[in-house]
């Protein structure tokens, strides 16, 4: 599969999605003009790597901040993960959130009441 | 002469600006189009003066937040007065600082037609604690279809999560079709 990694701006996030590697990243800043254009070819890429996933997905969340927009689009990939949870295989969500940041835990736990899928909460500082 | 009053007048206003920006802490006003652009040059001066002034992080972030979501509810939702064209989102924004808290103020053209189901969704926020808003906000979310614009009807739910404020409001009617609606987002200093 290819390799999507993309480098973030002020107002889009970095994206790392490798397969072969087991790297699988969003972190950084999330509040583009165009969110439907931004997240397509991710959304894209995650329905494509759900049809033959890895055994054992680790899926790591480190944003310092998304825009409400974007947390629709957070949770329809959260969406394409559970289906690989259904299908059997293991997944588990990293969702990173700052010291400073509690509305970040907090909108980790509103994500994980709605999704099947393990969360594992990292907190970290500057 | 009367180049000369005018210009006087101009002075004086611009004299009676600056004071009044001083003593209420206005450290921004704006009244233009907004954009994606303006959105992150503002976001970025105010996180830049805050920054300067010492403002505890979780305070810079929330208003950051805020700051956002307002800006970007303006670029989406805003009616405009002339009807030739609907691109050109204007409003009002101001920031202004007192001794507890942060007041974001943004203010933009709204058909007459809109106002009751704005009204109804923000007297039901504002009729939630945080609980509520939190079971809201998941059950918008999951409903949700993203608009053209890339709205979900989210950002005044996230408005009154992260600020555990109530958001205050006002409409002023400007003719028969259109009002000027203002929305007050206050995020404390102190947490």
């Amino acid at each position: 599969m290819d390799v999507i990694n993309i480098k973030g701006t002020d107002d889009t996030p970095n994206v790392i999605l490798d397969k072969a590697s087991g790297q699988f990243e969003i972190s950084g800043r999330s509040l583009p003009e165009d969110v439907n254009m931004f997240y397509e070819p991710i959304l894209d890429w995650i329905d494509q790597y759900a049809e033959e996933p890895n055994d054992h997905t680790e899926f790591c969340f480190k944003l310092e901040y998304f825009n409400t927009a974007s947390s629709k689009v957070i949770l329809d990939i959260l969406l394409k993960l559970e289906e690989i949870v259904e299908s059997g295989k293991e997944v588990i969500v990293k969702w990173h959130y700052h010291e400073d940041e509690e509305d970040m835990l907090e909108a980790g736990e509103e994500y994980a009441d709605i999704v099947e899928i393990p969360f594992d909460y990292v907190l970290y500082t500057d | 002469m009367s180049k000369e009053i005018e210009s006087h007048h101009f002075l004086e206003f611009a004299y009676q600006l600056y004071k009044t920006m001083k003593t209420n802490e206005i450290n921004l006003v704006y009244e233009g189009e907004v954009t994606q652009e303006i959105t992150k040059t503002f976001t970025s001066l105010t996180e830049k003066n805050m920054a300067r002034s010492e403002e505890p992080n979780q305070v810079q972030r929330k208003v950051f937040n805020v700051m956002v979501e307002c800006l970007q509810n303006i670029s989406k939702h805003a009616d405009t007065l002339s009807d030739e064209t609907d691109d050109d989102r204007r409003g009002i924004v101001m920031v202004s600082k007192g001794d507890d808290s942060y007041k974001i103020i943004t203010g933009n053209v709204i058909r007459n037609s809109k106002i009751p189901g704005l009204k109804e969704s923000l007297e039901h926020i504002n009729s939630l604690d945080k609980a509520g808003l939190s079971s809201l906000y998941k059950q918008q979310i999951m409903e949700a279809k993203l608009s053209e614009k890339g709205g979900a009807g989210l950002g005044l739910i996230d408005i009154a999560k992260k600020t555990g404020s109530k958001l205050s409001y006002q409409f002023k009617e400007l003719n028969e079709d259109m009002s000027f609606f203002i929305l007050t987002s206050t995020i404390k200093r102190n947490y």
